[in-house]
Parts: structure tokens; C-alpha cells; sequence
């Protein structure tokens, strides 16, 4: 910090007498280069994304070609991970399954979201921070408690079945509710709910209104205006939301480990395990750069679906 | 807005509005209803009212010990991010840079990485380098995660005042360093005060880097999670899970409070 602004300031510092040629050239170049300088600024948080972020995804690359055996690394180039991963299905699988998983999660967080968020921008005049307030105030708490709050509902003795049961409809609690997939899709949708809302309301808001009311004058019915100018313009909200609840829970750990049960097993119950119990970290390194790769390719392949569907309705 | 009117009725919007909010509120609320549950099941039904788990809460080393390893590394990693995001937020906003976009995605990749696999690459990287694991390197991670936010935060701030402001201060003689803190620090204090309450809770909430991270020191978040395996721990979580919730809405309302004191002084100032 304190070199930089030095620098900084050497290079606003125009009365200082120049002690040497090097020192010189070096004071012109700083006020010259303004490329110069923004890198100076810029290098402390640079360097470290190349420590904490670069080298670990280069390495983690690297051992993926590497072996175990026991505790230790076989440090020669091998592709026996990739083909393990390939010829036992159940990688795969549950690789296949985590992505319908997030995919379902996506599809309900945006979906529910969309009307809220449509609401509070067109429908609330006054108040609409309230609003905002409201709706992340119980992402306050912690995402473990969130999620066991899932298990309080649908457990054994949870809210749900002790509900149905004081009202006569069941007597005995339904065991069905928790530990599966679908348990993991609900908790996942509750818990990513604010990060739906918020891009969403963010792209409705910046919508000039004005072209809403031109489409009306036009003769388009509210439908129609609906489909045509205010979807459209708020597919960028869509899209950022979409991104911010899948990616980061293709890999969620928590959510299948507390209210999955067997059937519920995520890829990043995987991943841990081969750090873990499995002790082995060349395959989970494999088995992350599969799920990377697998995750960009739904990703490129989703920006290119919305891309063209936003070219057929405009 | 009088162009929706006419489609829907305006209550249809509402009812669904209320729905949701019941939605997102009613798992939440069961967990304080069960801190104060005179029975360590977490089961209906209630067994009447009780403020022990409070009492043992208090009297839990380890939860305290976690929690303030968890507050340590928050404020840390607050400060370390907001200033690693301020630098580059000037960097990005004040410099014409060659290759600006690239690096601003490089930056930004923390945020489209599934944590898990941030997680098992800083481990692999630490454990080849040979350096213990400690509450030092989860502070590392979350910095790694936290700065891409503190960055988002503060070049929107940038972003939005007034650059000429800036240059008055050089032109009328002062130096940088000097136009920094007098000029752009005031301006930008908002956007720092909101990257550093972000951040803090960011790292304060943070699981999975923490759980692959640390050794025998727990944060918060991974002593809940281990809890989560006793049910009778279970109610003291709820019951410190009750009282950071009460403690963060008054943190926040504060914060809001002087923000508009803020907006208003600005409003004044101006004048």
C-alpha cells in the first residue's frame, strides 16, 4: 500500500528534482503510463487471485493426472482417474443427477421469484426498500440452520406431519417427505430465494416505462406487452439469477449430506468423500474437473438457449 | 404504474406476495420457536416454555470459542477484502487499462465456482506447500471469496461519483495521496461500510471452505454443523442462532440509520 501511493504521488510530484537518470526514466514512466499505474494499484489484489485462486486450479488440475497409493502420490502423467470416472457409472450418474437437481432448483427459484419481483417494481410505489428488506431478513440466519429448518418441517415429527395428524388426516407421520431428492430441490429453492429476487428486480426496475405505455398505445394487450417488452428486457436479471443459484448449488455439500439420505447423494457428497473417508484425492481431482467442465458446458449451452429465445420474441 | 391495472387484478399480485413471504418466513421462524422448547427434541409437540438453552448457550466454552474465531476471522477478512476491492475498484474505475475486461472476469471467478472445488484446491495447494492448516488459511479462502464481492460493491460506488471532484483536488495542489483521504475516501465511505458489513457476513456464514480448511479450530459455522450431529446440542445452536438474528437486525438497522443521516448531510452539505 504504502509503495504504491508513493508512487502515486511521485507521479503528481512534478517539482522533484530527478536524483539519478534511472530514477528519472522510472518517475516519466509512472506519470506517462497510466497502464502503469492501474496495474501498480491493481497488483496486491491480482497477486492474490493468482496464489488463492490460479495456482490451486492449476494444481488441482495436475493431480488429476496424477495417482494414489496409500498415502501418497504417484507424480506420473496417467488418465487412469478420467477412465475410472467413465467406466464406473456411478460418477456419472450422480454427476447427471446433481445437475437435474440444481436444474429443478433453478427453474423453482426463478419462477416463484419472477412474480415478487415483477410485484415489488411495478405494483409497490412507496416502501419498495421495505419490501426488499422483508424479503432477505430470514437469509440472516445461518445456511445450516436454514437448511435444518427443512428438517424441523418435513421430519418425522416435524411441523408438516404433526399438522396433518392434529387435523385428522394422517395417523401416522409420513416417513416419504425427507431424505430425497426432492427434500434437497425444496430446501436448495427456500434457501437461494433472495439471490433469485434480487437481479430479477434490479433488471425490472431499469425498465423505461414509457415503452411499456408505447406498446399499449400500439394496440398490444397487457399480455402481449408482457411477452414482448417486459420479459425481453428483464431476460438479463433472469439469466444473472439463473447463474447464481445453479452454479453454486451443483456443488452444494451441506443440503444432500442434511436432508438428502441415500437417494439424495450430491457430486460434491463425492468430491468430499474422496477427500475424506475414500482418501483419494487424484480421482475427487478428477471428478471436480469433470463437474467444472460439465457445469460451463450447461451454462454455455443455457446462454445460447436464452440468447435465441430472446431473438424469437423481440 | 397504470398499465398493469387492467390485467390481473391488482390483489392477485398481493395474495401471491404474502404467499411467498410465508414461504421464505415459516421454516425460519420454527428454529427460535424451538430455542425456547423445554425438551432437547426438536420435535412437536412443544413441551412448554423455557430459557435454559440460553443459559447453556452461555455456558458453552467451545460455542463462545467458535464464535469468537468466527467474529477474528470476519473482521479480518472484511478489512483485507474492502481494501483489496478498493484498490482495484480505483484501479479498474480511474485507469484506462489494457486487457481491463479480462482482468475484471479473472477477479470475478470466485463467485461462478462451485465453493466445493475452491475448497479442495486451496487444500491441495496448501497441503503440497506443507503449510498447516489453521484458522490462517481459512481466513486466506475467505478472502478469496469476499474480494469479488468488495470489488462489485465499490465500483458501483465509484462508478457513480462525480470524477471531476477529484481532479478540483489536483489542480488546486494536493497531492494523491492527500486527495485520496480528503476527497474520494468521504465519497466512496458508504460503499466501504457496506463492503466491509457484506464481507463480514459472508465470511461469518461460510461453511464448506471453513469445514476442508481448518484443523481443531472450528468457526461458528462448522461448530453448528457438528452439533447438528448431537440432537441434545441442538437447541443451544437455535438459541445462539436466535440471538446473532436479534444482534444483526439492530447492527443493520444502525447501519441504515446512519446511512440516511448520511444522505441527509449530503443533502445539506450541498445547499
Amino acid at each position: 500500500m504504502d509503495q504504491l501511493t508513493r508512487s502515486d504521488m511521485n507521479s503528481t510530484d512534478r517539482t522533484a528534482a530527478p536524483s539519478t537518470n534511472v530514477g528519472f526514466a522510472l518517475r516519466r514512466l509512472f506519470r506517462t503510463s497510466e497502464a502503469l499505474r492501474g496495474y501498480i494499484l491493481l497488483s496486491p489484489t491480482l497477486l492474490t487471485m493468482i496464489i488463492g485462486l490460479a495456482m490451486p486450479l492449476l494444481v488441482l488440475f495436475t493431480l488429476s493426472f496424477w495417482i494414489q497409493e496409500y498415502l501418497d502420490f504417484i507424480r506420473t502423467f496417467s488418465l487412469k482417474n478420467y477412465f475410472d470416472f467413465f467406466h464406473k457409472p456411478i460418477y456419472g450418474k450422480i454427476l447427471f443427477k446433481s445437475i437435474r437437481i440444481s436444474g429443478l432448483v433453478t427453474l423453482a427459484t426463478v419462477l416463484l421469484a419472477y412474480p415478487m419481483a415483477y410485484f415489488i417494481a411495478f405494483r409497490i410505489q412507496r416502501n419498495k426498500l421495505v419490501w426488499l428488506i422483508l424479503i432477505t431478513v430470514p437469509f440472516w440466519t445461518s445456511y445450516l440452520l436454514r437448511v435444518f429448518a427443512w428438517k424441523i418441517m418435513l421430519g418425522y415429527n416435524g411441523v408438516i406431519n404433526s399438522g396433518l395428524k392434529s387435523l385428522g388426516f394422517i395417523t401416522e407421520p409420513l416417513a416419504f417427505l425427507l431424505y430425497n431428492p426432492t427434500a434437497v430441490v425444496i430446501t436448495l429453492a427456500h434457501a437461494w430465494a433472495a439471490f433469485a429476487i434480487l437481479p430479477i428486480y434490479v433488471s425490472l426496475e431499469k425498465i423505461d416505462r414509457s415503452l411499456l405505455e408505447a406498446a399499449r398505445d400500439l394496440g398490444e394487450n397487457a399480455f402481449m406487452s408482457f411477452v414482448r417488452v417486459t420479459l425481453p428486457l428483464s431476460m438479463p436479471g433472469v439469466i444473472a439469477a439463473s447463474l447464481l443459484v445453479f452454479i453454486p448449488t451443483v456443488g452444494d455439500y451441506v443440503t444432500p449430506s442434511l436432508v438428502g439420505g441415500p437417494s439424495g447423494i450430491m457430486i460434491g457428497n463425492i468430491i468430499q468423500s474422496m477427500f475424506g473417508k475414500a482418501l483419494n484425492w487424484p480421482l475427487g481431482a478428477a471428478i471436480s474437473v469433470m463437474s467444472m467442465l460439465t457445469v460451463t458446458a450447461m451454462i454455455c449451452l443455457f446462454l445460447w438457449g436464452t440468447h435465441s429465445f430472446r431473438r424469437r420474441i423481440a | 404504474m397504470k398499465t398493469g391495472r387492467t390485467w390481473w387484478r391488482p390483489d392477485g399480485f398481493l395474495v401471491y406476495a404474502v404467499a411467498y413471504l410465508v414461504f421464505i418466513y415459516l421454516p425460519v421462524l420454527f428454529l427460535p420457536l424451538f430455542s425456547f422448547n423445554n425438551s432437547k427434541y426438536i420435535a412437536f409437540p412443544l413441551k412448554g416454555f423455557t430459557l435454559k438453552w440460553y443459559q447453556q448457550m452461555l455456558n458453552s466454552p467451545s460455542m463462545l470459542e467458535a464464535l469468537m474465531n468466527s467474529i477474528k476471522v470476519g473482521l479480518i477478512v472484511a478489512l483485507l477484502s474492502t481494501i483489496l476491492g478498493l484498490m482495484a475498484a480505483k484501479a479498474v474505475t480511474r485507469y484506462r487499462l489494457p486487457g481491463r475486461g479480462p482482468v475484471i472476469s479473472f477477479i470475478m471467478v470466485p463467485l461462478v465456482i462451485p465453493e466445493i472445488i475452491l475448497a479442495i484446491s486451496l487444500l491441495i495447494l496448501i497441503s503440497q506447500a506443507d503449510i498447516p492448516l489453521s484458522l490462517w488459511t481459512v481466513g486466506f479462502s475467505h478472502l478469496l471469496l469476499c474480494t469479488p464481492f468488495a470489488m462489485l460493491v465499490l465500483v458501483s460506488r465509484m462508478e457513480g461519483f462525480d470524477r471531476s471532484l477529484e481532479e478540483a483536488a489536483l489542480d488546486l495542489g494536493e497531492n494523491s495521496w492527500m486527495t485520496f483521504w480528503r476527497v474520494t475516501f468521504p465519497i466512496v465511505l458508504p460503499g466501504i461500510v457496506a463492503s466491509m458489513l457484506l464481507t463480514f457476513t459472508i465470511s461469518f456464514d461460510e461453511f464448506v471452505l471453513a469445514f476442508f480448511l481448518t484443523s481443531t479450530d472450528a468457526t461458528l459455522p462448522i461448530y453448528i454443523w457438528s452439533s447438528l450431529r448431537f440432537p441434545t446440542k441442538i437447541p443451544a445452536v437455535l438459541a445462539l442462532g436466535a440471538s446473532i438474528f436479534v444482534i444483526s437486525f439492530f447492527v443493520v438497522s444502525f447501519a441504515e440509520w446512519l446511512r440516511r443521516r448520511g444522505v441527509k448531510m449530503e443533502a445539506t452539505s450541498r445547499i
